[in-house]
């Protein structure tokens, strides 16, 4: 617990800020006093920009390690914006973390397929940290990461790090490209029934556009993975991250509360409307 | 050395095919290979086969006025090639590019074409194959059309 009221955010100072792609930046946070606090990959914290306002971000980087917190912040809206122009040494309001997190000890002997698209790739990142890191609790582990273009490939140098390593099959896909790049073009979900894995013992992880989500979920349940070994990191407008306020509000799920990652089972039915 | 009959018999568009069915296509198929940078087929040209890759990745590709050709899809083992043959007026809408050396075996769609018209069991075997390809390059392009991974400005 990072103060006793939760709704307070504590300041704590950046100490590396790192520009990933053109609107995208990753900042090093000092933990703070109560730095010990675990956090777990999946969750996220709500930073406050003195003045301007407070956003929910996912960790991105390893939560095995507490020296710093790592988020990668995309530069939409007010917040984000003045979020990711932080400096090292100036003052951001911390509060977390919150929420549930990836299902890492669910899937202890199980195969992983996780799918990211485009920044999708963060929330999911402490995950692939922590399988690495365990690597021999899990069965065969395979990474889908889909985005636009090769230029928008986001941690390009640590995935391509990972597909060298023998214990992790890494699929990058992009959905357009020039004659330079020699990967492979095409969406994501479509990688999916060519992987050829055993469906009943595979546990999916998915972050990235709903949209994406969508054809992923559908991908996957084509080929024969249960409801309940799927899970989602939803985002949605959270704002007190305790599930009080009722912003996050999915049905009767509150995002900040019982997810950000939820099991497809428990929104299957809200995952397609239509919202305002 | 394997028959074209066995290869084609094995490739994915083709597997669990009736085997009498399987010799009949064969009769339409031959080996072909690209090296890198060779097309498979250019837009605007007459689709008079198709491919069935057996090796190496394929870009399909649309020129851009004034701009560098734009891939949208790559192709690999196990795929299909073309789809404009089976339609009037069976012109190519794209490029297909071999990426890296590229083996396939290369059916003559007039050959194939007449063989379904012939027979309307096959014909409906090869549509039923066809089919979820083109479902699947339809989703394909809704998400590219979305362009799900852009940029919107969102509110805070």
């Amino acid at each position: 617990m990072i103060s006793d009221d939760l709704m307070v955010p504590e300041p704590v100072r950046v100490l590396r800020r790192q520009q990933e792609l053109e609107t995208i930046w990753t900042l090093e946070l000092e933990p703070g006093p109560a730095g010990n606090r675990p956090c777990l990959p999946g969750q996220f914290n709500m930073l406050y920009v003195f003045g301007v306002g407070e956003v929910p971000i996912s960790l991105s980087g390893d939560t095995g390690q507490t020296e710093t917190l790592v988020h990668t912040v995309r530069a939409v809206g007010p917040v984000s914006r003045k979020l990711a122009a932080l400096k090292p040494r100036d003052t951001v309001g911390l509060r977390g973390p919150f929420g549930v997190g990836w299902p890492i000890t669910e899937g202890e002997g199980a195969d992983l397929l996780i799918v990211a698209g485009g920044l999708g790739l963060a929330p999911l990142r402490p995950a692939i940290y922590h399988v690495l890191r365990h690597r021999e609790r899990y069965g065969r582990v395979i990474l889908l990461y889909g985005t636009r273009s090769p230029g928008d490939i986001l941690y390009s140098a640590q995935l391509e790090a990972w597909s060298k390593r023998p214990d992790i099959e890494v699929y990058i896909t992009v959905d357009h490209a020039d004659s330079d790049w020699q990967g492979m073009v095409g969406v994501v979900p479509a990688l999916v029934p060519t992987l050829g894995f055993d469906p009943e013992d595979t546990l999916a992880m998915v972050c990235g556009p709903e949209i994406m989500m969508r054809f992923t979920v559908n991908a996957l349940r084509g080929a024969g993975v249960e409801d309940g070994a799927i899970y989602l990191s939803m985002e949605r407008n959270m704002k007190c991250a305790l599930g009080h306020c009722g912003h996050c509000q999915f049905g009767a799920t509150f995002v900040c509360k019982d997810g950000p990652v939820l099991s497809f089972d428990r929104v299957r039915g809200l995952l397609n409307l239509k919202e305002f | 050395m394997k028959n074209i009959a066995r290869i084609v018999c094995e490739h994915p568009f083709f597997k669990d095919l009736d085997s009498d069915f399987c010799n009949l296509v064969s009769g339409c198929a031959r080996n072909v290979r690209f090296n890198p940078g060779e097309y498979l087929f250019r837009e605007g040209t007459d689709a008079d086969h198709l491919y069935l890759i057996r090796y190496g990745q394929v870009a399909l590709e649309i020129a851009v006025p004034g701009k560098p050709s734009v891939c949208f899809q790559t192709l690999h083992e196990g795929d299909l090639a073309g789809v404009s043959w089976v339609l009037p007026p069976y012109h190519w809408a794209y490029d297909a590019r071999a990426i890296t050396l590229t083996r396939a075996i290369a059916m003559d769609a007039h050959c194939l074409r007449k063989k379904c018209d012939d027979d309307p069991a096959l014909g409906y075997e090869v549509l039923k194959r066809l089919l979820p390809i083109l479902t699947s390059r339809l989703h394909a392009t809704q998400m590219q059309v979305l362009d799900v991974y852009g940029t919107p400005e969102q509110p805070e």
